[in-house]
């Protein structure tokens, strides 16, 4: 028992059935540092949080809090003893304002509300805090990142010692993580502690004190950031040293394939989602198109592919008009669609390999006739299919909900790009995969560029765009933004795109 | 999160697991009614026996369970064809009924046809109507997204009121003393039945019905649509299926079949249309198509040992037992096999903390 933590957790041990996503992890928490929780997905750092939330109960182990033993039986009682979590999925209601959030299942309160001083209270510690919350606003007005510093302030009124940030950088723009990060070093200055979950190097490197890596449920080693190396914690992370190789072969660029001319759409809800958008991506070419989330992303991807129509504008593929076309009349003129659902749209999670792998090609010739599916040619198709993309099964047969999102990915991938496709629409096509499966995924979208199709990736990962992309477009309020060559682009740049500034605004060299 | 039973998902369920469950249920069920029996005065063993030798125990009994089997295996063949996409088809019983009204209609238009003509007419108009009927409720679910489980119950009363005013009114018999029932059918336009027994063809009907659907679901193109869009409607957007026509397609043909339980009963058994013939078969049908997760060969084997409860509940009627005793025992096993069901799916986790651990805290699981 250390006697300066202010938690400490010794052999938690979490089982669901048929994983144990914790294997006597230890770890402690000081006051006054940000302690990054390292690890790729799958690795257990979101069950360990969730077991110190309150959420699970761990099947072995203990939990210290300020010296003192606990047994948290739900989420109250670890709010109680002032542990804070914000999610990646915000728990805040639209329609409310700041302070009815903030308030909203505290048991402190009186009879009668007392708004005022809430909000007074609230101001306060936005103020002394920097977060720049507005305790009168509704949360509906917020962006993103005010909404997350929402969910910060919530902690601190709480009176929150410990505050734990699940991947909070996925939502952000460049410049909102740099201020997460002072707000973070200022909680840290006034003797709060921090536990940052994440998968990103840089970020550890950029704010963490100390760096606990879990790999497979098992915590691998506890080190100071000032006695790190990247390559180092990768390595620890990863198990293994890991250089990236997917390189572009050779870049030719072909004729237009993707045209879009002054598109407007709407989204769920009939509010104008995309705003007179133009762009063109050429064969050999990908193209990247990033955004903060709500800005129209989804939506941009959703009308190529078919699954939403527009309200005016032209979308011109591989030569066909193809605005407000049916799927399957798009997926015809040879487009490929990566959604970002991939559980659930891209795959059906209950049915087996075989099933969705032929569910874009079940009505062609090859795979039956007449009214029948031929069950043994659709077998053999499929085994060529996971054959020739490295997917790994236990079964062809067996739901794919079971396989790791790596996998999942891979046996979408392996559908989606089998037909040589003439466009591909990926959403996030990395998101959830672990540093091997990104990699995977991307030697698999640099390949067809090789071959000649378009690409149009939608990325939340400005150093996937970096990567792999040709040109990189910034998505704001329905709008492009700007739209140019990756060599030309630089974080910063994007980021101010990101938040609203024009091309010309952010001058780009 | 405190209770000391907590369910958890079974990652698979074994065989085993699957058999002891039912099995096991109606043993609690069986051990719960006796009490009851006792209760009022009645020998719980004599009255088992009575009911199993009802369903079960002689030629006659289990002639008599596959008869009451048959309108459930139909229904509950239809019933599944819409729950395979999630399509919430409550109105079997009216469906049913119209089926009942399309074959009566022929027969009694038809009364000097032969039966080559008369019986494949009944069949058709039977399913014809029963169709119909579930397409009035799926066009608005598929274009407009109207909720079918209360416009397909909605008809239910609409159907039965129908047949009430046609046996009360129009197509009364008029040489049978004013009961709310039609002329007895021609020969031609009733169902063969096997031997002296009161089995009809309709079991022949049923067990062609479960082939077809088994195969076409396994094997034909649309069959794997129906599966893809059952359990993933934005899968099957994505892969470019129409799913307003296959929510219409599903629909009627689950009407239809639900309707051909209707032309089997009223043919291979009444020989006439009657006021209030069904007991429900278009709900137990629900609960049948449910218990047999959807799989037509599961679903006539329930259908049978459901028959059978209700061909015992007949014979220990005759027995002396009450009527209302009798559905209430039909009730206890209904819900102990129902509720036992979840445990196939689930199991119970117990939940305690052990203090003599040292002050270590420890969950022990037991399932």
């Amino acid at each position: 028992m250390k006697k300066n933590a202010l938690v400490q957790m010794i052999n938690v041990t979490k089982k669901f059935p048929g994983v144990i996503a914790n294997d006597r992890v230890s770890f402690d928490v000081k006051p006054g540092e940000v302690h990054a929780l390292l690890g790729e997905n799958g690795s257990g750092k979101s069950t360990l949080m969730s077991v110190l939330c309150g959420m699970y109960k761990p099947n072995d182990g203990q939990i210290f809090i300020n010296g003192k033993e606990v047994v948290f039986k739900n989420p109250r009682d670890s709010i109680s003893a002032g542990v804070g979590m914000v999610h990646q999925h915000f728990k805040l209601v639209d329609s409310f304002t700041v302070a009815e959030n903030v308030v909203l299942g505290s048991k402190k309160l009186g009879f009668f509300l007392r708004m005022d001083n809430v909000e007074k209270k609230i101001a306060k510690l936005s103020e002394s805090y920097g977060l720049g919350v507005n305790p009168t606003a509704k949360v509906w007005q917020l962006s993103v990142g005010e909404r997350q510093r929402v969910e910060i302030v919530k902690m601190l009124y709480r009176g929150s010692q410990l505050l734990i940030l699940d991947e909070p950088t996925a939502v952000l723009t460049p410049q909102e993580s740099k201020e997460l990060f002072a707000t973070l070093k200022k909680m840290t200055d006034r003797g709060h502690a921090v536990i940052l979950i994440t998968h990103k190097m840089h970020e550890v490197m950029a704010v963490a004190d100390r760096v606990t890596v879990l790999r497979q449920g098992k915590s691998v080693a506890t080190v100071k950031r000032s006695e790190a190396t990247p390559k180092e914690l990768a390595r620890l992370m990863m198990g293994q040293e890991f250089e990236s190789s997917a390189k572009r072969e050779k870049k030719i660029v072909g004729e237009t394939i993707l045209k879009m001319t002054d598109v407007n759409a709407e989204g769920d809800g009939h509010r104008p989602k995309l705003n007179n958008v133009s762009l063109s991506v050429s064969g050999g070419e990908i193209m990247g198109i990033v955004g903060v989330a709500g800005n129209g992303r989804r939506e941009l991807a959703e009308v190529i592919v078919g699954m939403r129509g527009i309200s005016s504008g032209q979308i011109e593929i591989n030569g066909t008009k193809t605005a407000n076309k049916s799927p399957k009349e798009v997926i015809d003129v040879g487009v490929s669609y990566i959604p970002d659902d991939r559980l659930g749209t891209g795959l059906v999670p209950s049915l087996g390999a075989v099933d969705n792998l032929i569910l874009k090609s079940y009505q062609k010739s090859s795979l039956g006739s007449g009214l029948f599916i031929n069950l043994k040619k659709a077998e053999q198709y499929s085994k060529r299919l996971i054959n020739d993309f490295g997917v790994r099964l236990t079964s062809i047969n067996a739901p794919v909900s079971l396989l790791s999102g790596g996998n999942q990915q891979r046996l979408l991938l392996a559908r989606e790009l089998s037909e040589a496709p003439r466009l591909v629409v990926a959403v996030f096509p990395s998101r959830g995969l672990d540093i091997a499966a990104t990699e995977a995924v991307h030697k698999l979208l640099l390949e067809q560029a090789s071959k000649g199709a378009a690409i149009l990736l939608i990325s939340e990962d400005l150093d996937e765009v970096f990567k792999i992309c040709d040109r990189v477009g910034v998505l704001y309020k329905g709008c492009i933004m700007g739209d140019m060559p990756i060599e030309k682009a630089t974080v910063e740049q994007i980021g101010l795109m990101m938040l609203g500034s024009s091309q010309s605004e952010v001058k780009v060299s | 999160m405190n209770s000391p039973l907590r369910l958890e998902k079974r990652t698979s369920a074994s065989t085993t697991v699957n058999l002891m469950i039912p099995t096991i249920s109606v043993i609690l069920a069986l051990a719960i009614g006796a009490l009851f029996l006792l209760g009022a005065g009645h020998n719980p063993v004599q009255a088992y026996s009575a009911m199993f030798n009802g369903g079960f125990g002689s030629v006659y009994g289990l002639t008599e369970t596959i008869v009451k089997g048959i309108p459930l295996m139909l229904c509950a063949l239809g019933i599944s064809l819409a729950f395979r996409m999630h399509l919430w088809n409550i109105g079997a019983e009216g469906q049913l009924y119209m089926g009942t009204f399309g074959a009566t209609w022929v027969a009694l238009s038809f009364p000097d046809s032969p039966a080559i003509f008369v019986l494949p007419a009944m069949v058709l108009m039977g399913m014809l109507c029963g169709g119909i009927w579930a397409m009035l409720p799926a066009v608005p679910r598929a274009y407009l997204g109207v909720n079918e489980i209360i416009t397909t119950l909605m008809l239910n009363y609409v159907a039965i009121l129908w047949v009430d005013y046609l046996v009360m009114g129009p197509w009364k018999d008029p040489d049978g003393f004013n009961f709310p029932l039609t002329a007895q059918f021609s020969d031609a336009a009733t169902l063969p039945t096997f031997g002296d027994t009161r089995i009809h063809a309709g079991l022949l009907f049923a067990i062609a019905i479960a082939i077809i659907i088994y195969f076409a679901m396994k094997r034909t193109r649309w069959g794997y649509e129906v599966r893809v869009i059952g359990r993933s409607q934005s899968a099957a957007k994505y892969a470019g299926m129409n799913i307003p026509k296959n929510i219409i397609i599903i629909l009627v043909l689950s009407g239809a079949v639900s309707g051909l339980a209707g032309m089997a009963e009223v043919s291979g058994l009444m020989g006439r249309l009657q006021q209030g013939f069904s007991p429900g078969y278009g709900y137990t049908g629900i609960i049948i198509a449910w218990l047999a997760k959807l799989h037509p060969g599961a679903i006539i084997i329930v259908s049978i040992l459901f028959g059978g409860l209700q061909a015992g509940g007949f014979s220990l009627q005759s027995s002396g037992v009450p009527a209302a005793m009798v559905s209430m025992l039909q009730g206890t096993i209904l819900f102990f096999v129902l509720g036992g069901e979840i445990l196939t799916r689930y199991r119970i986790v117990l939940n305690f903390r052990s203090k003599d651990t040292g002050g270590k805290s420890t969950w022990k699981q037991a399932s």
